[in-house]
């Protein structure tokens, strides 16, 4: 019995074509996906990536809430026109917290990977209340209810222990003081000695210029501290990715 | 197709359903080429390109191809184009810059893209501004209009957490909710409207002037003529003044408004207070995407010149 009438056997059979089909789909998988979990060369170790601070991960909670991704990329690729206008190129590793990453895949706006530290905080509340009223040109929807919903801490440290399950490496310490830290990133007046030694970098201010804790403030903290976390004055691209 | 494979001798599949056969003719040759040759190509591809995973990397293909070298190559080829220029813009005497036409003419185009990429966002694509961002194309400045003095605002900015040169530790306009009752802002509502030459209640304004002299003159001075005024009075007119000389605070004669000159938006002000910040632009404060030398004494000769410049 050739080949070929082996192969008559699976096409007569509608169950066990599925099961080979199945296997031949399930062995390409692996192969492309399995070995981006070892290569040593997939996520370069970088200085300066941490977990994102309670307050700024309630923050992209919101910023995927609203589908900002949907007209916003977070992804500088590696091409001179992106790298000239926003910045580095995107690393792996800036992502390597994200669960989901939000590279986006449309860019109705601009890129945003980089926007950290760019504008000011009252920038960001006054593009974000009425984006024309700063860019004229901007096809951006208002957000100003944002200055109007008060953000409670209720679930964050549950959330953090969902994203400590998944691989971002929250230690017992950082979730168990995670309500004070959330509460304390937008009091500069309060004592967030410990907020910026478990998130070093993490910006404390009161991002939208009220005394209440809102979604505004939670918003602006995280896009104040996209792309900043690299040094990118002591980063060596590595040259075989 | 029935009526040409009738005339040859084609072989039929075998199968049959109820009574309908199917030839089985071979494959055009050009087709079956085309596929043996994408087989090939795609053999060829997997060697010449990263492709096969290993222990620990992956291939890298025999052509060496890195999207982060390509990229490398690309600015480079790029920057070593304009690297005279860019050389001399990085190291030039900026008050002398004009005198180089050729190079000042480079530093507009360049400072032009600089400025849409980077500054437009707040200062308007047109460096007219809004609301609580200046205006660049009028010579109503508030840390002054020299091309210096703008090269320093660039690389430092207003009133951040990013650079300890930042411009405005010297003072931010204060709430004066607790200072002043409401009948006492409106005297010095119309104070400040009259010194602008705005429609006023002179009595008011009278009852202001008190006011304004003893809390608002010592940074916006007696005459109202803001901070860069008095900075300009008396200290060495062509130095640079990068902490505490300078508050920032505004010249509240002339019809230029940052917030707004009407009897609510001054109110609101003064109620309120005011501190604009400016990020710092060098990239020594923001690596990943901060400016380079170079850009900032470019977009500093495009502010420059869009009008005001002094």
């Amino acid at each position: 019995m050739g080949i070929l009438d082996k192969h008559k056997v699976l096409e007569k059979n509608a169950t066990l074509l599925l099961v080979g089909a199945l296997g031949v789909v399930t062995i390409g998988g692996i192969v492309e996906i399995a070995p981006l979990f070892y290569l040593e060369n997939t996520i370069e170790d970088v200085e300066g990536m941490r977990p994102y601070s309670p307050l700024e991960l309630a923050g992209r909670e919101i910023y995927i809430r609203e589908g900002c991704y949907v007209c916003h990329s977070q992804m500088i690729r590696p091409m001179r026109d992106e790298v000239e206008r926003y910045g580095h190129y995107s690393l792996a590793a800036e992502s390597q917290y994200d669960h989901p990453f939000q590279w986006g895949s449309k860019r109705t706006g601009p890129d945003l990977a980089r926007v950290g530290g760019r504008y000011s905080n009252e920038w960001h509340v006054d593009h974000l209340v009425s984006p024309q009223s700063v860019v004229p040109e901007s096809v951006m929807p208002k957000y100003s209810f944002l200055l109007n919903r008060d953000l409670e801490p209720t679930y964050i440290a549950d959330l953090m222990s969902t994203h400590a399950v998944v691989g971002v490496p929250y230690t017992e310490e950082m979730i168990a003081s995670a309500t004070a830290d959330f509460e304390v990133q937008v009091n500069p007046d309060g004592d967030w000695d410990g907020l910026v030694e478990r998130y070093p970098g993490a910006v404390v201010a009161n991002f939208d210029g009220q005394p209440e804790l809102t979604e505004m403030d939670a918003l602006i903290a995280y896009l104040q501290m996209l792309g900043t976390l690299v040094d990118f004055s002591t980063f060596e691209p590595d040259a075989s990715r | 197709m029935s009526t040409r494979n009738d005339k040859k001798e084609v072989e039929t599949t075998g199968h049959s359903w109820d009574g309908i056969e199917e030839y089985n003719n071979p494959l055009p040759r050009w087709w079956v080429w085309v596929f043996y040759a994408c087989i090939a190509w795609g053999v060829w591809y997997t060697v010449a390109y990263p492709a096969w995973p290993g222990l620990k990397e992956a291939t890298a293909g025999y052509l060496g191809f890195s999207t982060r070298a390509r990229v490398a190559n690309e600015m480079a080829a790029v920057d070593a184009a304009n690297a005279d220029m860019v050389a001399a813009l990085e190291t030039v005497d900026l008050a002398a810059l004009k005198d180089d036409e050729n190079l000042h003419g480079f530093a507009v185009n360049m400072g032009s893209a600089v400025f849409k990429a980077n500054c437009s966002q707040c200062h308007g694509s047109g460096a007219a501004g809004a609301k609580g961002y200046p205006a660049l194309i009028d010579d109503d400045w508030i840390w002054g209009g020299r091309i210096d003095e703008i090269a320093f605002t660039v690389t430092n900015g207003i009133r951040n957490e990013q650079s300890f040169s930042a411009r405005g530790y010297g003072g931010v306009m204060p709430s004066f909710a607790d200072v002043f009752s409401g009948e006492e802002t409106s005297a010095v509502v119309a104070y400040v409207r009259g010194i602008s030459g705005q429609e006023h209640d002179a009595a008011l304004a009278a009852e202001g002037e008190t006011l304004f002299l003893d809390n608002c003159a010592s940074c916006h001075g007696d005459a109202g003529m803001g901070s860069l005024a008095a900075t300009r009075e008396y200290e060495d007119p062509t130095a640079l003044y990068p902490d505490g000389e300078m508050t920032g605070a505004l010249n509240l004669t002339d019809a230029i408004w940052l917030y707004g000159g009407d009897e609510a938006t001054i109110t609101e002000t003064l109620v309120k207070g005011r501190a604009g910040v400016m990020p710092a632009w060098s990239e020594e404060f923001r690596p990943g995407s901060g400016l380079s030398a170079a850009e900032i004494n470019a977009v500093a000769a495009y502010v420059h010149q869009l009008g005001g410049g002094q």
